[in-house]
This record gives C-alpha cells, sequence and structure tokens, in this order.
C-alpha cells in the first residue's frame, strides 16, 4: 500500500467521524461507559485481591519444640529442628522466638497479670515457618510434625483450608464478572458501530463495484473505530485516576499499621489507564472490522 | 470478450434465473438484452460483473472464467468493467467531479492522471462546466451522464448497463444513447439491459431476448419485439 493511500485513509476516517456527528458520539458514550465500568471493577477487584493475598500471606506454622532440660542438649536440638525445616521444600523463612519472647508477646496482648509467670515460665520455644506458597501451608506442615524434637504444629487447620477456597473463589467471580462485562462492551460498542456503518450501505456497495479492495474499504472504517476507542477511553481513564487517587489519600491513612492496604497508587493506575486505552482501541478496531465485513459481500 | 457458456443460476429460494444460456460477445459489440419483467435479465447482467456467481457453467470476460474466480480477485475484474445502473448510484455527499474521481481514488490511481481523466470524461459527457455541483442539483439525465462517466473514467474494455434509461423521459434517453454509442464507436463493447422499445428499434444493434431464463432470440440488428 502506497504512502498516499494510508494518508487518504486517515483523512477518511477523521471526515467520517465528524460526518457522522451524532452517530460518533453514540459509539464514544458506549464506549465511555462500558469502559468505566471496566475501569472500576478493575481496581475493586486488584484491591479485592491484594486483601485476599495479605491475608493468605498472613497464615503462618507455629512449631512448638519439645522441652530438653539440658541447655546444651536443648540448644542442638533445635539448630537441627532449623535446619531440618529449612530444607524441606516449600519453605520461606523460619524465626525462632524464644520462650521468653512468647510470654512478652502474650502479656503485650493481655496484660500485666500474666508477669507472674515470668519466675517459671510454662512457655515453649517456638518456630515461626512461612511457606513459599500459602496454599502449601498445610502440606509443609504435615512434613514439620514428622520431624523430632517438635511438641506440636499448629496452623489453624480447617480454617486456614476454607479461608483459601473462599478466596478463591471470589478471586474467579471477579474474573468472570470482567470477563462479562467485556463481552458486553463488545457487543454493545460493535453494535452501534454497525448502525453508523449501515447508514454507509451505498457507498460500499460503489467501492466495491468500481473496483476497490475489501482492504481498501475497510481500512478508513477500522481507522475510524480506533478513534471511537481512543476519544471513548479519555474519560474513563481521568474519572478512575481522579476517584481512585482521591480515595487513597484519604482511606489510607487510616489504615496505617493495619493488615488491610489498598493497593498502592503507581503502578496500579498506570496499568488500570493502559489496560482502558488498549481496550479501548481494540474494542473499536473489532467492532468496525467486523461490521463492515457484512457489506463487503458483493 | 464475454462468453457464456451453459449457465445456470439458481437462487436459494428455488428460482431458476438462468436455465442453460450460452452466448458469445464480442469485443466492440453493442447488444440490448430485452425480456419481460422476471425473465432473467438482470440476473444475466449481474453474472457479468460477478455479483452473483453461477450454480453451474462458465463465464468468461476478457478471458478469465469467472467461476473459477477468487473473491479477492474480484475487484480487479471490476476494474476492467464499467457498470452503470437505473437508479444512478452517485454518492450524494459527494460533487459530480468527486463522484467520477471516486472510480480511480479506490484503485489507488495517480493524482495527476486522475484530474486529467475525469476532465476528459466530463467533457465526453458534457457536463464539464459543472464539476462543482452536487448530485441534488442535476436532473436525471445529467446524473446518469456523470454515472456512465464514472463507469468509463478507468477506460474499462466492457460497459454494462442495467436499463439506464429506465427512470428518464424519452428526450434525456435519447442523450443518454448518443453518449453510449459514442463510447462504442471508441471500441468499448457495451451490454445494455432495456425495455425502451424506442431505442431497441431505432438504433439497431444485436438483440438477446431472454425469457424464463434461456435465451429465445439474438439477432443482429434485430427489433424489441414485445408489445406493450
Amino acid at each position: 500500500m502506497r504512502g498516499r493511500t494510508i494518508q487518504r485513509h486517515f483523512r477518511e476516517s477523521l471526515k467520517s467521524l465528524t460526518r457522522n456527528g451524532w452517530m460518533t458520539f453514540a459509539s464514544i458514550s458506549a464506549v465511555t461507559v462500558t469502559l468505566l465500568l471496566v475501569g472500576v471493577f478493575t481496581i475493586i477487584m486488584m484491591n479485592l485481591n491484594k486483601v485476599a493475598d495479605d491475608i493468605e500471606n498472613d497464615v503462618e506454622i507455629k512449631v512448638l519444640i519439645e522441652i530438653i532440660d539440658d541447655k546444651e542438649k536443648a540448644k542442638a536440638a533445635e539448630d537441627t529442628l532449623i535446619s531440618d525445616i529449612k530444607k524441606i521444600s516449600g519453605v520461606e523463612e523460619v524465626v525462632y522466638s524464644s520462650k521468653e519472647q512468647e510470654l512478652d508477646l502474650l502479656i503485650e496482648d493481655f496484660g500485666d497479670d500474666l508477669s507472674l509467670f515470668e519466675q517459671s515460665n510454662p512457655l515453649r520455644n517456638v518456630l515461626y515457618v512461612k511457606a513459599k506458597e500459602p496454599q502449601q501451608t498445610a502440606k509443609v506442615a504435615e512434613k514439620i510434625e514428622k520431624l523430632d524434637n517438635t511438641y506440636q504444629v499448629v496452623y489453624g487447620e480447617g480454617k486456614v483450608e476454607k479461608l483459601f477456597s473462599f478466596l478463591n473463589t471470589s478471586r474467579n467471580v471477579g474474573l468472570v464478572l470482567i470477563l462479562g462485562l467485556l463481552f458486553t462492551a463488545i457487543f454493545l460498542i460493535s453494535n452501534t458501530i454497525r448502525i453508523t456503518i449501515i447508514a454507509r450501505k451505498e457507498e460500499i456497495e460503489i467501492m466495491k463495484l468500481v473496483g476497490a479492495t475489501n482492504s481498501f474499504v475497510r481500512i478508513p472504517f477500522v481507522i475510524e473505530g480506533m478513534w471511537l476507542g481512543i476519544l471513548g477511553s479519555i474519560i474513563p481513564m481521568v474519572v478512575v485516576s481522579v476517584v481512585y487517587y482521591n480515595v487513597y489519600n484519604i482511606v489510607q491513612p487510616r489504615l496505617q499499621g493495619e493488615l488491610l492496604q489498598l493497593v498502592d497508587l503507581t503502578p496500579l493506575l498506570y496499568q488500570v489507564n493502559v489496560l482502558i486505552l488498549v481496550l479501548g482501541m481494540f474494542i473499536g478496531i473489532w467492532g468496525s472490522f467486523m461490521s463492515v465485513r457484512r457489506f463487503l459481500k458483493i | 470478450m464475454i462468453q457464456m457458456n451453459n449457465v445456470v443460476k439458481k437462487y436459494p429460494n428455488g428460482v431458476v434465473a438462468a436455465n442453460g444460456i450460452s452466448v458469445d460477445i464480442k469485443q466492440g459489440e453493442f447488444v440490448y438484452v430485452v425480456g419481460p419483467s422476471g425473465a432473467g435479465k438482470s440476473t444475466f447482467i449481474k453474472l457479468m460483473y460477478r455479483e452473483e456467481k453461477p450454480t453451474s457453467g462458465d463465464v468468461i470476460i476478457a478471458g478469465t472464467n469467472l467461476s473459477t474466480l477468487k473473491n479477492r480477485q474480484v475487484p480487479f475484474l471490476r476494474r476492467q468493467l464499467g457498470v452503470v445502473f437505473q437508479d444512478f448510484k452517485l454518492l450524494p455527499r459527494l460533487n459530480v467531479y468527486e463522484n467520477v474521481a471516486f472510480a480511480l481514488e479506490v484503485i489507488e490511481e495517480h493524482p495527476k492522471m486522475i484530474r486529467k481523466r475525469v476532465m476528459e470524461v466530463l467533457e465526453l459527457v458534457g457536463l464539464k462546466h459543472k464539476v462543482r455541483m452536487f448530485p441534488s442539483e442535476l436532473s436525471g439525465g445529467e446524473q446518469q451522464r456523470i454515472s456512465i462517466a464514472r463507469s468509463i473514467v478507468n477506460m474499462p474494455k466492457v460497459v454494462i448497463a442495467d436499463e439506464p434509461t429506465g427512470n428518464l423521459d424519452p428526450e434525456t434517453s435519447w442523450e443518454i444513447m448518443n453518449i453510449f454509442e459514442e463510447i462504442n464507436t471508441r471500441g468499448t463493447t457495451i451490454v445494455m439491459a432495456t425495455h425502451n422499445r424506442e431505442i431497441v428499434n431505432t438504433i439497431r444493434k444485436r438483440v438477446i431476448a431472454i425469457e424464463g431464463g434461456m435465451i429465445v432470440r439474438d439477432v443482429f440488428g434485430g427489433d424489441y419485439g414485445y408489445e406493450g
């Protein structure tokens, strides 16, 4: 294709945008509304996902160590246990916490009444083990239980599995919702574009009769679709960015130190904006492409 | 130039619009296609520029067999043909010049060449002075002349016309016929479906009569042959 022809296609696509005024407006509105929904949903999903991840990552295994009276033997046994646990595949980190530290934690949580136990501490030394993948927690715990010198292995058995399956389900539901929204968007937009093209059926027919190739007829429409997509994604990008920026700045300071955190502004906003723009262009191009196809069969 | 061998066209609804048509039209001929409504004239015409594909049999235009022609090659066939319709099929938002130039733009002709050719054909159809006007500002006859200009601007070997005078008054029809004759004397083959008895009987050319999807008469210098 010659440069002159490409120029012509771009010129035609722009002409047609202005010429079909309210049709252009209708298409852009359809793109805007659907992309706004997609953007908002994506941000909500990303945040839910982060919460789920945080909860999952908070799951750890607590290993209570068998009490051995001889101090040196105890130290040796603990060291072997730590190195054995580290050898288990899927273990990310092992943190040692002595019984004194454990008591301090309890006193912190339940008050000074417990400080009388400092005389004879009934607690045990503890190892906190974190799995690389939260889903492997149960397996890792099982393996640790088989090692020597473990008194008890606790990880919230049953509860953890339920939590994981709940989080998984909610992730999938979110994904399905977004996919459904995308399909609706493509359907809605290609329909709107189709109406604008039907209005120009005769023009396409004449082009075909005087010997225009299919791609020659199609390309200006496809470029026009791209413009519609780009123009339609401007408002969603601005709205999503501004709203999330403000929500983040209001909500995030109050969540300081909490387990629950919002997803940081960057790179999330860049990602979502790129997603909206690319999606808009793709939907516009695809919608036009499919709609013209019907009228090329002359 | 145009050959049809035992062409059958059966539409999906069961109508058989061509039932074994064989015909041979030589380069430079002028042919009328006549027959009652629904006899298969339009199908005969549409088979030539491949708006319709034959169910069986061969349609050969300038050495190209349309039965085996791939869809993506159709545009290149059409560049060798000019097509004129009863309802002109001009683009209302383009002016006279742009309507004619359109046929050259879509085949990516060089701009300088476009300008030259468009003015040439507008001169031929006698509308050079109305280049800036829009179709809605022209009479029916003038609009048809524009559409003829568009059909011949890329110098086709064949011009196919489907009732080009069907929407025009008698006097204007004669003007249009003069243009077709002029084009024909320059060597372009013309195939014209028509209902206009007076024209067929006055400007004597080869007449092909179609009835029930078959050629019932094929006479050089024949008359219209139908009453009423």
